[in-house]
């Protein structure tokens, strides 16, 4: 049981432990508050909540930059299951805007005890809502992991739809793929989808480029049975600029085809990886960036929160009280954390069923949570 | 009769004062802002500097560094001057200060005025710097295996690439080198000893290209060899074919570049400068109202301020006096001194 009077700095909120308390009726994490230890909580609660302000713009324009940089890669991506996470952000961030403004105003306004019983009724909804999003801060890094899987068969996907299109650059709809898989594969310095001999299952040369009266051609077309001209070499977008030698693009498994050329011990002509993996790694990396900076904008959220309920609670205790200098008790929940979850499951059912018709149950049910909370 | 004379009374000074501190440190904004534009455009020329054979001129940066440098510090010191301005006390410690200051502040504009010149006209010698670099690395760019230039084949690539150009004027400049280099060669192949042979240099010449001049929105697969032979491949006439490779010249494509920076540099330098202009004509009206008190024991007489003492022309003739009394100061022979004294006076 952790019943003890918590006699610690204003701003150690170490104690961010939510023990849960078996049986008492003790409130959690009770800390005294004199006149002097209230303004400055007030001071310091107006410094944080414009941090904290701050904190939720950086949030909102993370979301937005991946959402800019999933849009531009929008091409190659067959489903937009990843949206989730920056949209998250972004809407979070709007809300600890708004959080932390009604912070500020309520602190304004605690140093006047008139002023500050009209903010008396919206606190309990307000921290009920800013929990919410504040917890959907960590929604959003858990599932900018969980996500990974589906970011990767959405690229799977995309990636082949874009190397099967690549030579319809007549066919409006897809006349761009070419040009976006060839500027893809130069900037992230990648080949293919998996690696390059993904090229060499796909007829990338539109038929308009083929001299169908070649022998050659018509053989290569024949020897397939979808009668597509498929062929060992990969486009220009493929090579690496850092190989010694002029790129070899054609013929890639034909040792005899090049000059002093091993196909198996080659490994500077072209990109080695494929564009899936550059694009999960790229991607990944974005959101190991902003998972950290998320994290800390969340620990400032929180104390914000904790710190306005302390201000709340030491506030309403000086209610009808004349000297405003007396020394009160601030606290996190008034009683132990199972009494207050039943109690907001009483205060729920009863918010419910005062749009119910038929009265009968009402009684009934009220009278099972009172058994619970007796025992 | 003094140069746009202005009254002031107290209140008038004292907004005087109150804005010009706020355009002072504007002012020490804007010399923070030259000073990162300096820093940048050295960072740009460092990154291409292998195209430019390494020797180009650092010069325009590094005044832009030393000038944006030296208008903070002015800009500091006029904005102390300023805030302490209001003050008779503090400000006399500054008094006798502030005419050199306003001489070292005009000194100033006028650098900021030659550099800002500088910054447009800078724009020939990095042309001909960059002709003579990029044909020098057209001619490395075969040499991955020499030390010292085996990057040039992956700089230059990534240059074609990343400013969507090919070659120095055209892509025709690579038909007239070997970019391949011999070790790649098949020197028993009876083609390749013909092309060798056909040439005086002994050189393997061929109409061909390397991939990085490919052009991404060609909707065919790029043609990279064989360019002028229009039987070597399908459907292909290279009079009429535009979007396979670059058109654009690797060298007028940086010109461009570095041009369009360039000419922001100097316009923003142009706009710092009438800032500077602006705060020195502020300061000279503050400290000449401040001097010329009704009542020097009463702060809220009124006073007036000019720009200057006597009219343009009497100033000028004043200060090449001072010039020529100081030059002849040094002289030996005293005589003379004492007769261009009587003259000018």
């Amino acid at each position: 049981m952790l019943c003890q009077n918590i006699h610690c700095g204003l701003f150690e909120f170490c104690c961010f432990n939510w023990i849960i308390i078996s049986g008492g009726t003790m409130a959690v994490l009770k800390i005294k508050f004199s006149f002097q230890r209230r303004v400055h909580l007030a001071q310091g609660l107006w410094l944080l909540s414009w941090v904290a302000m701050f904190s939720g713009g950086v949030t909102f324009c993370m979301g937005l930059f991946l959402k800019m940089e999933l849009l531009r890669r929008a091409e190659v991506m067959h489903t937009t299951d990843i949206h989730v996470v920056p949209n998250l952000l972004m809407v979070v961030g709007l809300a600890s805007v708004g959080i932390n403004l009604f912070a500020g105003r309520v602190c304004q306004d605690s140093m006047d005890s008139t002023r500050f019983t009209q903010w008396k009724n919206v606190m309990i909804p307000y921290f009920g809502v800013s929990l919410f999003f504040t917890s959907m801060l960590i929604v959003a890094m858990a599932l900018s992991y969980a996500l990974q899987p589906n970011l990767e068969e959405s690229l799977k996907v995309g990636l082949k739809n874009g190397i099967r299109f690549y030579k319809d650059t007549d066919t409006p709809g897809r006349c761009f793929q070419k040009e976006t898989i060839d500027r893809l594969q130069v900037e992230f310095r990648c080949c293919g989808n998996t690696n390059f001999k993904d090229w060499f299952e796909v007829q990338w040369i539109s038929n308009r480029y083929l001299d169908f009266t070649s022998k050659e051609v018509n053989d290569r077309v024949r020897s397939n049975v979808d009668g597509r001209y498929l062929m060992d070499g990969v486009p220009f977008s493929c090579c690496n600029p850092a190989s010694p030698r002029p790129c070899i693009q054609e013929h890639l498994t034909d040792n005899s085809a090049h000059f002093n050329y091993d196909y198996h011990s080659e490994e500077l002509n072209l990109h080695n990886r494929g564009c899936r993996e550059a694009l999960v790694n790229y991607f990944m990396g974005l959101m190991n960036t902003i998972g950290p900076c998320v994290l800390s904008v969340f620990f400032v959220q929180m104390s914000v929160l904790a710190s306005l309920r302390y201000l709340q609670t030491a506030m309403a205790a000086l209610e009808g009280q004349e000297n405003v200098e007396v020394e009160t008790e601030g606290y996190i929940l008034e009683k132990g954390v199972k009494e207050t979850l039943n109690e907001a499951k009483e205060t729920l059912k009863k918010l419910l069923q005062l749009g119910q018709v038929d009265a009968e149950p009402a009684p009934g049910d009220a009278e099972a949570a009172e058994g619970k909370a007796a025992s | 009769m003094a140069l746009l004379k202005v009254k002031f009374d107290l209140k008038k000074r004292v907004k005087l004062a109150q804005g010009l501190w706020l355009l002072y440190w504007l002012a020490v904004m804007a010399g923070i802002f030259v000073f990162s534009m300096g820093l940048f455009f050295k960072v740009e020329l460092r990154k291409r500097s292998e195209m430019m054979d390494n020797n180009e001129s650092h010069f325009v940066p590094n005044l832009l560094i030393l000038a944006g440098l030296a208008a903070c510090g002015l800009n500091a010191f006029g904005g102390k001057v300023c805030h302490d301005s209001l003050d008779a006390t503090k400000f006399a410690k500054w008094k006798p200060m502030v005419k050199t200051y306003l001489c070292g502040c005009f000194g100033f504009n006028v650098l900021l005025f030659i550099t800002a010149l500088l910054c447009f006209t800078m724009q020939f010698s990095l042309y001909f710097a960059l002709a003579e670099g990029l044909k020098n690395g057209m001619k490395f760019y075969r040499d991955t295996d020499t030390p010292g230039r085996c990057f040039m084949k992956r700089t230059l690539d990534m240059t074609q690439i990343e400013f969507r150009c090919c070659g120095n004027n055209n892509f025709r400049d690579w038909f007239e080198i070997q970019w391949i280099s011999n070790r790649y060669l098949d020197f028993s192949s009876d083609e390749v000893k013909d092309r060798v042979l056909s040439n005086v240099e002994g050189k393997f010449l061929m109409d061909s290209v390397p991939f990085s001049c490919c052009n991404p929105g060609s909707p065919r697969p790029c043609i990279q060899h064989h360019l002028t032979n229009n039987s070597a491949h399908y459907d292909y006439d290279h009079h009429t074919e535009e979007l396979n490779i670059w058109t654009r010249g690797c060298r007028e494509a940086l010109v461009s570049y570095y041009g369009g920076m360039m000419n922001s540099i100097g316009a923003l330098v142009f706009l710092v400068i009438c800032l500077e202009v602006a705060v020195m004509v502020g300061l000279q009206y503050l400290t000449t109202s401040l001097d010329t008190l009704a009542n020097p024991e009463d702060p809220e007489s009124e006073s007036e301020g000019w720009l200057l003492e006597k009219t343009v022309k009497e100033t000028v003739a004043d200060v090449m006096a001072k010039i020529k009394s100081l030059v002849k100061g040094n002289q030996v022979e005293g005589a003379e001194g004492e007769q261009a004294v009587a003259t000018v006076s």
